[in-house]
């Protein structure tokens, strides 16, 4: 079943084009990669893909439905979450208020209930503090729950960002480069983390990567994308003996 | 150093019930300037807390509170004036119909005060809520100005600039106080539940906030009109309390002066608002000699200059922004616990002090 579609997806800033043309259909339990150079507008996509820039031209489908230029808060409301290039958690709340956090979005008490301290606010309250913290055990970071998210070190806000991501209970979750900055040892631990929620939370995954050691590593599909265009699309061996993929990323001999 | 939180529930009870013993004295005991001021200082809380939900808790720098607080102040004194003293107060044109024929007491006319400033802050809210930073702050500061200009105007509602005299004062300490802790109660629990989260989450990052789910715009309104709502109630007993109001009480320097209460107190903290609160307003009467003539020996005399305690004012919120930003609370708040911990030296102070005294005593009988 056909999690994600994108058709004929462009965005064009002024006079200059950062994506044009970009498709993809990504199926239920899928794993799939985009890489490409600096600036080639891959973030562009993830933006448009969640809310946060409306596309120039083309359609986005997320379980059949159009989600083209919706809120997005709608949009997590549906089921995609993601994380950030530059790790963006709330630094001045708890790890364990950053996760909580992503369960506001599905919960049923009212202002009214909640200013007042009703009991079946309390109910619910309990039950996101429960929630979180298995999640926060899931992803090994239950003994940090009381301290100051801005204060953990970065490979853990990066655990942490996904953890948040994962409380809003998506379906499908888009990682915008979650190796940056991670030595090979972390990479591998990465790695791992990745396929085990994938399969505890039943989850689709598309993401962002500069780390051909990940990519190439654990992602079945893989899409390369240079200044807006995507110039290649297969397996990892196909990707790595691709002549244009070559060109984008090393240049061309010169004769 | 943990409690139950059956011990916790128990000990706030008896310091509420004490509270309210204490004030229900002090209303019969003290007097009225005394009883003035600590009036002043609760709804100052009030005002101050619910700045706090918009700014400390939310993020949204808002320069329109003064303006609530004229909605509620105008409401409630609209509707508890007797048709009487509405005609006496109206002399250049007539109050107009049905103001001048109602008279409610004063528990629905709060209501309606808290009720109108929500209708405000929602229809002020939708606008000035789609900016962010200063542009919300000028905006907000410029619905304050209009609404005292409107004042100052509406000649047949609010009868201009000449205000409104003889409004009855019935504001007394248990009103104010109920009111204060209704208020603190209820951004307490508010900015603590899920919903207080996500408050913070649109302080913090609020694009990470609506990749999450969270509307900004929805939740920001809502803190918007809570705060809007208790500064009408606010203002609503602050008019029932001084009994004469006029446009230019409501200017943008009674929202500056909640704004220094917050900063002073600490953004993010109620204790500090409620604290800072108290400092503030007494502080504002422990300085009334300096707005006199003041002789300095051999015939040097500053002239008395009204307003000159302002002056204090703003080198002591120059001072608390230059060197100590975190204001006397921080985002810290009040616990228990805290107290506690804070109390245990004084204790180990005191035991230490009655062993002293009993060595010595011990000592001199020895000799």
């Amino acid at each position: 079943m056909t999690v994600l579609k994108v058709n004929r997806l462009s965005k064009h800033f002024g006079g200059l084009i950062a994506v044009s043309d970009f498709n993809i259909e990504i199926d239920e339990g899928e794993l799939v990669a985009l890489i490409g150079p600096n600036g080639a507008g891959k973030t562009t996509i993830f933006n448009m893909i969640t809310g946060l820039y409306k596309p120039t031209e083309g359609k986005i489908y997320f379980d059949g439905k159009d989600i083209t230029g919706m809120r997005p808060d709608k949009i997590a409301a549906l089921g995609i979450a993601r994380t950030f290039q530059n790790i963006r958690l709330f630094p001045e709340l708890s790890v364990l208020d950053n996760v909580k956090v992503g369960y506001h979005l599905h919960l049923r008490s009212s202002p009214f209930a909640a200013a007042l301290g009703l009991p079946s606010y309390g109910r619910e309250e309990e039950q996101i503090t429960r929630e979180s913290l298995q999640l926060l055990e899931a992803v090994g970071l239950a003994y940090a729950a009381y301290e100051q998210a801005g204060g953990l070190p970065y490979g853990l806000q990066r655990k942490l960002e996904i953890a948040r991501a994962l409380a809003t209970k998506p379906r499908l979750l888009l990682l915008d480069e979650p190796a940056a900055g991670m030595n090979p040892g972390e990479i591998h631990e990465l790695m791992d983390f990745i396929l085990r929620i994938m399969e505890d939370f039943d989850l689709t995954v598309f993401l962002i990567e500069h780390q051909m050691r990940l990519v190439m590593g654990m992602c079945p599909r893989i899409l390369v994308l240079d200044h807006g265009i995507t110039i290649a699309e297969g397996s990892p061996e196909e990707i790595q003996n691709d002549p244009r993929v070559i060109e984008a990323y090393l240049g061309t001999e010169e004769e | 150093m943990l409690m139950k939180k059956r011990d916790k529930r128990v000990l706030t009870a008896i310091s509420l019930l004490a509270l309210f013993l204490l004030l229900w004295w002090a209303e019969g005991h003290l007097d009225p300037y005394i009883r003035r001021i600590l009036n002043l200082i609760a709804i100052n809380i009030i005002w101050a807390v619910t700045f706090n939900l918009i700014y400390g808790y939310t993020g949204q720098f808002s320069l329109g509170h003064g303006g609530f607080i004229a909605i509620g102040a105008y409401v409630t004194a609209l509707l508890t004036l007797s048709p009487a003293q509405k005609e006496q107060n109206f002399f250049l044109l007539p109050c107009a119909w049905p103001l001048n024929s109602v008279q409610w007491p004063f528990v629905p006319s709060l209501i309606m005060a808290t009720l109108l400033a929500g209708v405000f802050g929602i229809l002020i809210g939708i606008p000035s809520l789609q900016l962010h930073g200063d542009y919300m702050a000028l905006v907000t500061l410029a619905f304050n100005e209009v609404i005292r200009v409107i004042n100052m105007n509406l000649q047949s509602i609010t009868n201009g600039s000449l205000g409104l005299k003889g409004i009855p004062a019935y504001t007394n300490l248990l009103w104010s106080y109920g009111c204060a802790i209704l208020t603190i109660f209820i951004v307490w629990k508010l900015g603590n539940s899920s919903y207080g989260r996500a408050f913070k989450a649109i302080r913090e990052d609020e694009v990470a906030a609506e990749t999450i789910g969270i509307s900004a715009f929805y939740h920001k309104l809502m803190a918007f009109t809570i705060a809007a709502m208790f500064a009408g109630l606010g203002g609503g007993l602050y008019a029932n309390l001084v009994s004469t109001i006029d446009p230019n009480l409501f200017s943008f320097l009674l929202s500056y002066q909640v704004v220094t209460i917050v900063v002073l107190g600490g953004v993010g903290s109620i204790t500090g608002s409620v604290l800072a609160s108290i400092l503030y307003v007494s502080l504002f009467e422990l300085l009334r000699p300096i707005d006199q003539p003041i002789t300095l020996g051999i015939g040097v005399t500053i002239p008395g200059r009204p307003g000159m305690r302002m002056v204090i004012f703003s080198v002591i919120f120059l001072l608390v922004i230059l060197f100590y930003r975190r204001g006397l609370m921080g985002t810290n708040e009040f616990s228990w616990e805290w107290l506690l911990l804070k109390v245990q030296p004084i204790k180990r102070m005191m035991l230490w002090g009655i062993r002293r005294g009993k060595e010595t005593n011990d000592g001199s009988k020895g000799e």
